[in-house]
């Protein structure tokens, strides 16, 4: 099964690579951006086929590695849920 | 005074931290490898500065995860003194020895040059060979050094005497400057912290590079005082 990890920024912590991309966005034109947020995607294959124990588990490597949660929150995708 | 510093794959400044704490002890420093899930008996241990594994993922979040790391979590509670310099201060923060994170500096550039930072506590092993509130000169070399905490554990560093130094004017006098990028706070760090303990005062993590201003050749000693104390306080 293949699980997709979404992890971005808490609200209140400054995104300084979101701003640089909202204030290029603004020069090439595009307007009417607000707020922009920069986030990282991380993608597993994994042997596990129940879906519910994926979860638990990716949930486990979200909490211990993949995201900081000081300062980041994560939303886990799997691809047969 | 025994005094091991750890080596990660991507540590670079392992050997500098090693020769200035050698000259402050007058006697050898062990190097210990990131994959040991063994230590022998030391007083204190370092985390060095460097880009311990590209930074992947987060600074310091390989690392804090190393063999070794088990033992050095450990050890600080025992009560062992443990000083996280730069990479060395993320990987303390990864690993739950010290709170809050160290995010992208708020300017975006890496930072490298001298600081003025204003010592805060000077009642703790690390800091007991400076006055209070004086202000010292000292390198940073960073990309993510912007210092995050939320408003509750900011409470707690203050009112617990947690916060170590802070960047200051050439004065040490006033405001650092703005909440981003200013002169004198050099990654938008909330309130201007570039060092915290943990509430014992036996850990240290910082930013800024006290084995870079240890000798009169790097142009200047005001980190030695850091290395002096801890050799007062543990030898």
């Amino acid at each position: 099964m293949k699980a997709r990890v979404h992890v971005s920024y808490k609200t209140g912590v400054l995104d300084p690579q979101g701003k640089a991309i909202g204030m290029t966005l603004a020069n090439l034109g595009f307007a009417g951006v607000g707020d922009v947020r920069q986030g990282k995607l991380i993608e597993l294959e994994l042997a596990e086929s129940d879906a519910h124990k994926a979860r638990k588990l990716v949930e486990a490597m979200c909490e211990k590695l993949l995201a900081n949660t000081v300062i980041e929150n994560y939303a886990i995708e799997l691809d047969n849920e | 005074m025994k005094a091991s510093v750890i080596v990660f794959p991507g540590s670079n400044c392992d050997r500098d931290i090693q020769i200035a704490l050698a000259n402050s002890i007058g006697g050898p420093v062990d190097m210990v490898w990131h994959g040991e899930t063994e230590m022998a008996k030391t007083d204190l241990i370092v985390l060095p500065g460097g880009f311990s594994f590209g930074d992947y993922l987060r600074c310091g979040a390989m690392s804090a995860r190393s063999p070794v790391m088990r033992e050095v979590v450990s050890r600080a509670g025992q009560g062992v003194a443990v000083l996280g310099i730069c990479n060395g201060f993320q990987i303390l923060l990864e690993a739950g020895l010290l709170p809050g994170a160290l995010l992208l500096n708020a300017g975006r550039n890496f930072v490298c040059r001298e600081v003025n930072i204003r010592v805060e506590n000077s009642q703790t092993p690390f800091t007991n060979r400076y006055e209070q509130g004086q202000v010292l000169r000292i390198p940073v070399a960073h990309h993510d050094g912007q210092y995050f905490a939320d408003a509750d554990t900011l409470a707690e560093l203050r009112a617990r005497d947690r916060i170590a130094f802070r960047y200051c004017g050439i004065d040490g006098n006033g405001d650092a400057g703005g909440p981003d990028y200013s002169p004198a706070n050099p990654n938008g760090s909330i309130d201007d912290i570039a060092g915290i303990f943990n509430d014992r005062k036996t850990v240290l993590g910082l930013m800024p590079h006290p084995e870079r201003a240890a000798d009169p050749v790097h142009g200047g000693t005001d980190g030695r005082g850091l290395l002096d104390s801890l050799v007062s306080a543990l030898s």
